[in-house]
């Protein structure tokens, strides 16, 4: 999917403005950018770069190391699934190859629809779910393969 | 006016999944509709720990406990046990005994632990400091402000024998000391709150139940070294602890106890939040600092230690959450009081994140000594589903397998470590005969290649190596010099990595390949995955005797391997099976199984 060209809002340059003289401020930075967006707008980086006079190669440098920064804007609906040690013992690989298998596309890939998108995570901090998908914010948890269709179901029906 | 009774619903992030929010409006209305109101409080607190049974409700003074608690049942619980004082038997943990089992200190989950770290979680809200205080919360503070030296404040670390809660166990007071006899000048005080480790949520539950524990310990820490500012260095991923410690900051910067000439003794101290951004490395503290700073979190040698020359080139200690929820208990109790609890070598308790294969999943506390069995069978409740015990896993993608034989091993940080694990920073994980000890192996590799900063080659080279070898083995192609490679990859990531990460990395595959020797001798010798999770290794069979020749299962394989015809028994080509399961799946005749 194509990003289309994003604006820098007031409130992201306010909210650099008032970091710029911060020692260390780059990541609390992208994290904004990111919160803003969904994502890490190539124009964005580069504005981000002139006005913190940091070099864009070393923005590049940060959003590449750390998983949380995505470079891509992901689906409407994210499904994360948990692949944290209790998760994955109860069968969360399983559900990850349902998610694959009915809505067509591999982990961190978008559906063509711009409806969803899958992301492989590590824990979520809720084991005794195990094993749990959270779409947008919302856990299901102690999920088993026969359960994928209807979660889909249900945010395709929101649409 | 003093309310008659309490309703404590469990805010932790596993029963707010499971509606406890629906729970906190539903009680609020019902209280309403019964007059209870102005007699009744409400109180959202932490995690109370039986994830397992969640949402759970408590109701005080009689401390009764229900659990799985439904939005249907709030009414009950008002009408029967509010209003009359009648028990709602079918909501108490075991309905069957509920007359003895309905308060807490009565069910076996809760019996062997010892509550100093999560003291206040599940108890008070979160969100209101006043709550905290009353529970002698920032007392600690005006004692070490008004009564006590730096120098006092680091010798009563150093008495009560607190070492670091983040997985190695350096001993807290003498952190502390490096930093405090650095010359004057600024210094930093950081809270490690990037937990990394999947399969374990301790510091998320204790941020979110106790936020100002955390506050005050970082303001004991910040005066015992002379660090004016302190850095809460915490995962993006836990909004939810992030909200409360910012309200946390934000109420006791108003009520004087963070900002400028705190309490009126003249110490200034104030606390700024840092985003991680999920990189597991940053666990390790030189990593971290350079994350804080805003760098890619890549490790550096050490010395100089972060005390001597840390954040931004000044010397910073860096203790994290379970470390620091002891401290103000420890100066309020003294460190004698504290050293009496643990064993020689470790004192104090250990919160651990109780997961996997267990029937009582969930967060609990307990005195260093207990043994493994305790929390697995009794606090734990034993296998599920009649399963048998394999392993148990301690300290995360660093730590180590440990068998069945030691089970009753006192868990302290040299008997995890002779056992070729390490206390880490809680995960615990249990295992059945389901899982494949391979497969465990191939999962922790798995992700400390993915998190491999790869600065050093040992850890980078080492580990892909390692998961190489481990995916070779799990799909049958592996030979026994190939775990004498390994091993010596081990030794080498071991001895000549950068950091904890790359010389830990290794220690599930030394681990299994140390206790669980004959599964891998399986692997390779007889093709064979004794738990059924290589797939590579399964072979799907049919059984002649039982086999009607229906021919189901040969229009179902998606691959042709099935050939047969009508009412004659069908057989599956090894060579083009792809051990999908779909004919056994289909099987009406129970003909077909695998092994």
């Amino acid at each position: 999917m194509s990003n289309e060209t994003e604006k820098m809002t007031p409130d992201l340059r306010a909210f650099i403005e008032e970091w710029k003289d911060k020692p260390g401020n780059l990541i609390m930075v992208l994290h904004k950018v990111q919160q803003t967006y969904g994502y890490i707008p190539r124009e964005i980086a580069i504005e981000t770069s002139e006005l913190l006079k940091v070099p864009l190669a070393k923005i590049y440098g940060v959003v590449t190391f750390y998983n949380f920064f995505k470079l891509q804007k992901a689906g409407k609906y994210i499904i994360q699934v948990c692949l944290g040690t209790a998760c994955y013992l109860r069968g969360g690989d399983d559900l990850i190859k349902e998610f694959e298998r009915q809505l067509g596309v591999g982990v961190n890939t978008t559906t063509s629809d711009g409806l969803f998108s899958i992301e492989a995570v590590r824990c979520l901090g809720c084991c005794g779910l195990a094993p749990v998908a959270v779409v947008n914010g919302d856990v299901h948890g102690k999920l088993e393969a026969k359960d994928v269709a209807g979660i889909i179901e249900k945010y395709r029906t929101l649409g | 006016m003093a309310y008659q009774s309490y309703v404590l619903i469990c805010g932790g992030t596993a029963c707010c999944s499971g509606g406890a929010d629906n729970l906190v409006t539903e009680f609020a209305s019902c209280l309403e509709a019964a007059g209870l109101k102005d007699k009744v409080q409400v109180v959202k607190t932490g995690c109370l720990g039986f994830c397992e049974q969640g949402p759970i409700v408590k109701i005080l003074p009689q401390g009764t406990f229900y659990v799985q608690v439904k939005k249907d049942d709030v009414k009950d619980i008002v009408a029967e046990h509010l209003v009359k004082g009648r028990v709602v038997q079918r909501l108490c943990y075991d309905p069957e005994q509920a007359t003895d089992v309905v308060a807490e200190a009565n069910i076996p989950f809760y019996q062997k632990q010892y509550r100093i770290v999560l003291r206040n979680c599940g108890v008070i809200d979160p969100e209101k400091i006043e709550d905290y205080i009353a529970r002698d919360g920032y007392k600690a503070i005006e004692k070490v402000l008004f009564e006590m030296t730096p120098e006092q404040v680091v010798d009563e670390m150093l008495k009560s024998g607190l070492r670091g809660r983040g997985g190695a166990g350096f001993p807290t007071g003498m952190k502390w000391k490096f930093a405090q006899q650095q010359p004057k000048g600024q210094k930093y005080m950081v809270c490690n709150a990037d937990e990394g480790d999947p399969g374990a949520y301790m510091d998320r539950s204790t941020l979110e139940g106790d936020p100002h524990s955390i506050l005050e310990a970082m303001i004991i820490a910040g005066y015992a070294i002379g660090a004016t500012k302190g850095f809460i260095y915490i995962r993006a991923e836990y909004p939810l602890a992030i909200h409360r410690l910012q309200v946390a900051i934000s109420q006791a910067t108003e009520l004087g106890l963070l900002g400028k000439d705190i309490l009126g003794s003249g110490f200034d101290f104030e606390i700024e939040l840092r985003f991680g951004a999920g990189a597991f490395v940053c666990g390790e503290e030189t990593a971290l600092l350079q994350s804080i700073e805003g760098n890619r979190g890549m490790p550096r040698p050490r010395p100089p230690f972060p005390a001597v020359k840390g954040l931004w080139g000044r010397p910073t200690v860096i203790n994290n959450v379970e470390t620091l929820a002891n401290i103000p208990v420890i100066i309020n109790k003294g460190a004698d009081w504290f050293s009496k609890i643990g064993t020689a070598t470790t004192k104090g308790t250990k919160v651990f994140a109780l997961t996997g294969k267990v029937n009582n999943s969930g967060l609990i506390e307990v005195p260093m000594g207990t043994t493994l069995r305790e929390i697995i069978f009794d606090i734990g409740g034993g296998i599920r589903g009649g399963h048998q015990f394999k392993a148990a896993q301690t300290g995360g993608p660093s730590g180590g397998i440990i068998p069945p034989q030691f089970l009753d091993t006192p868990i302290d940080y040299e008997s995890l470590a002779k056992i070729g694990s390490i206390m880490g920073s809680g995960g615990l994980i249990v295992m059945d005969e389901t899982d494949c000890v391979v497969d465990i192996a191939k999962f922790y590799l798995d992700f400390t290649v993915d998190e491999s900063c790869g600065k050093c080659a040992p850890c980078r080279i080492g580990g892909r190596k390692l998961l190489n070898y481990l995916n070779k083995i799990s799909e049958g192609r592996g030979t026994e010099q190939d775990i004498a490679d390994m091993r010596s990859i081990c030794d080498a990531m071991n001895k000549a990595s950068l950091c904890g990460l790359g010389q830990t990395a290794s220690n599930p595959v030394r681990s299994t390949l140390q206790y669980f020797m004959d599964e891998y001798l399986e692997h390779i010798n007889d093709k064979k995955c004794r738990s059924g999770k290589c797939s590579k290794l399964i072979r799907y069979t049919i059984d002649a005797a039982k086999c009607k020749g229906c021919t189901m299962c040969a229009r179902k394989c998606p691959a042709g391997a099935i050939a047969g015809s009508v009412k004659v028994p069908h057989v599956i080509d090894p060579a083009k099976c792809i051990k999908c399961g779909a004919c056994e799946a289909t099987c009406k005749f129970g003909a077909i199984s695998h092994g």
